[in-house]
């Protein structure tokens, strides 16, 4: 499989990752501290409050996506290539999406923990 | 951070460990599952260690999503990572792999992530639902340290 095929699937496994991971994020903030909500109301309504959100709902169904275009481009290219590069670029592009759409203070020292980790996670397939 | 709160995020990085260690020992049983041997998947789900990866992955989706009600993403997912190194530990101690010393930088490397980040407030003020720090602390300055504002807060 060329190379082209491959980095694109990567592509596809970073997006659809990163946007799970986003949505989940924004969705457990408008929920709130679950400890809190428990706390308060119960765990019923923990539990009814996040799957009836629907960002939380959509985020779940792009992880989906990620995990099976992950297993699809797992069957394209080396595992020691597609893992690593897409675990990396994953982290990089929540770092920015973050910044963008969730409006988090991504300041000097979040970067240099995305790009430190992002590295290590690289280095972990040698 | 309250003790709470640090240990769903100890609760985070066990149950990605170890439930990626429980899945990747069950499999060793079965080989490589294909196109022409996928009943091989559904015995899997029978083996014990199969079962316990699972229950420890539903254990992390849990404590995930808990860890993501009081803090920022980019402080979750960093923090969270010393699941790799933990990962790497039992991988070289429960499953005897050879670690190499590429692998142990790449270790030393998310050692200092999560330094970087630790070293920060866990999330962005007013950006969660019950969140306390925008209240009590007042705003987060430029490299994450907290602004004092004496009385004001």
């Amino acid at each position: 499989m060329n190379h082209f095929i491959v980095w694109s699937g990567i592509a596809a496994i970073v997006i659809t990752a990163t946007l799970g991971d986003v949505l989940q994020s924004r969705a457990m903030k408008e929920i709130g501290d679950l400890g809190l909500v428990r706390k308060q109301h119960g765990l019923p309504a923990v539990i009814r409050r996040v799957v009836t959100n629907g960002r939380f709902m959509l985020g779940l169904g792009f992880m989906a996506l990620g995990f099976f275009s992950l297993l699809i481009t797992l069957s394209w290219g080396d595992v020691s290539v597609v893992g690593p590069a897409s675990a990396s670029l994953t982290f990089l592009a929540n770092a920015l999406v973050a910044h963008i759409y969730l409006k988090e203070n991504v300041d000097r020292r979040r970067w240099l923990a995305a790009l430190c980790v992002a590295a290590g996670v690289a280095l972990l397939a040698h | 951070m309250t003790p709470r709160k640090y240990l769903i995020l100890a609760a985070v990085v066990f149950f990605a460990a170890t439930g990626d260690v429980s899945l990747a020992r069950g499999m060793r049983d079965f080989g490589a599952v294909t196109l022409a041997n996928l009943h091989q998947l559904f015995l899997a789900l029978l083996n014990p260690w199969v079962v316990v990866g699972i229950l420890m992955l539903i254990g992390f989706f849990a404590s995930y999503l808990a860890a993501l009600s009081f803090a920022d993403l980019t402080y979750v997912l960093p923090a969270t990572s010393l699941s790799y190194i933990l990962m790497v530990l039992l991988a070289k101690f429960f499953l005897h792999e050879h670690v190499s010393l590429w692998r142990w930088l790449g270790v030393a490397l998310i050692v200092a992530g999560v330094g970087f980040v630790a070293g920060g407030p866990e999330a962005t003020p007013g950006a969660h639902r019950h969140n306390p720090i925008e209240t009590v602390y007042g705003p987060v300055g430029a490299l994450g340290e907290v602004a004092d504002h004496g009385d004001e807060a």
